[in-house]
């Protein structure tokens, strides 16, 4: 049930806007460590025609309410802090301008398949751990810095590159685990996320830690569980597909990709 | 008990479904040899069973199936509910439910050239 609060939102927000347009958030709260009580709060803010979601946010936490829970900090799709859902799709608060959404009312709600923390931020500590599971980093014995010739580089070729480039782009923001229908079912499914990650490294030839990558995800939840469902790649802010990336480690564990 | 990786029983989920389905088009173009309703008169079944290149399709296509539908609802429990216990029990609860139904096929084949039925 919706509540709202009347003087708040009656008060328009001290930002100065030059705009006369407003749009309505609805905001859903909850604080699961005091009790399992949610609700929807709604308040009425000004825009701009490049107002985003994490201005508006910031507005109502500035002016109206400033017990609205939400974790941002780069403002640029860059670090990935502020992964929530809108108007019922995951995507950085940051990176939805408000005139996209083609609605006067917005709606937010924590990221589904992540437990709340409060409000708007949840806990990321599953994907997190499946991230460090697929250990994302160059595996190799020798290393950049030789003892004798002082530092030295692996070179790639541009064709190599392009094997992993896009994938490199994860921000970890969490929004393709939190579009996956498997993450919502199997509470141990390595997530689309870690599983792109690991393609990330597998794929790039300057790494010899195929093997050991390819056992962590070759388990009863690991990456045999996707449906390809395909809503990760739907959702990813930074243009990377997982999808496609689980689909050619598949093509790996198959033999059919060396 | 000896655990086979996931890659290999999703090989074996994968090799099954083309098989059955390389089968399944045989077993229909067999059918199609006479009337509907004539393919399924007791003497024409049993006629089937009789036949040894007919016998041996149909076990293997009974094995096949057998094999892919109970890894299907393996993966399907799997995802519904997760834990240690749970998973033991799924993996042996359709191990044996595969070899349960493979059993039955296989002895009605048995006994019908055994001339039992």
């Amino acid at each position: 049930m919706a509540t709202i609060h009347p003087k708040l939102s009656d008060e328009l927000s001290q930002t100065v806007v030059s705009s006369t347009k407003s749009v309505k958030i609805k905001i859903k709260r909850s604080n699961p460590n005091v009790n399992s009580e949610q609700k929807f709060d709604e308040f009425v803010v000004p825009i701009e025609k490049w107002t985003t979601v994490l201005d508006v946010l910031l507005d109502v936490k500035s002016h109206l309410d400033h017990s609205v829970g939400v974790r941002y900090s780069c403002r640029q799709a860059s670090c990935g802090s502020c992964g929530m859902k809108i108007n019922g799709k995951p995507g950085l608060a940051c990176f939805t301008k408000i005139s996209e959404l083609d609605s006067d009312t917005v709606t937010v709600e924590p990221m589904d398949n992540y437990p709340v923390v409060r409000d708007l931020a949840v806990n990321m500590d599953r994907m997190i751990n499946n991230h460090k599971k697929v250990m994302p980093y160059v595996i190799r014995e020798d290393s950049e810095i030789d003892a004798e010739s002082g530092i030295r580089e692996f070179l790639q070729s541009p064709e190599n590159v392009d094997k992993y480039i896009q994938f490199s782009s994860c921000i970890k923001c969490g929004l393709c685990n939190s579009a996956c229908p498997t993450m919502a079912m199997d509470k141990t499914f390595v997530g689309p996320q870690a599983l792109a990650q690991a393609y990330r490294y597998i794929a790039d030839d300057r790494d010899k830690g195929k093997n050991k990558r390819l056992k962590v995800i070759d388990e009863s939840h690991g990456i045999w569980r996707c449906h390809f469902a395909g809503s990760c790649s739907q959702v990813c802010p930074k243009g990377v597909d997982p999808a496609m990336g689980i689909q050619l480690l598949r093509g790996y564990l198959l033999g059919i990709r060396d | 008990m000896m655990v086979l990786r996931e890659s290999i029983i999703m090989k074996i989920h994968y090799g099954t479904a083309l098989g059955a389905l390389f089968l399944t088009v045989i077993h229909i173009m067999m059918r199609l040899t006479q009337d509907f309703h004539e393919s399924l008169e007791y003497e024409n079944v049993i006629a089937n069973y009789e036949s040894v290149g007919y016998a041996i399709l149909l076990e293997l296509l009974l094995i096949l199936i057998s094999v892919h539908g109970f890894n299907g609802l393996r993966v399907i429990l799997l995802e519904m509910n997760q834990g240690p216990t749970y998973e033991k029990l799924v993996t042996i609860g359709c191990l044996a439910g595969m070899a349960a139904l493979i059993g039955y096929g296989s002895r009605t084949i048995i006994m019908t050239n055994m001339g039992m039925l």
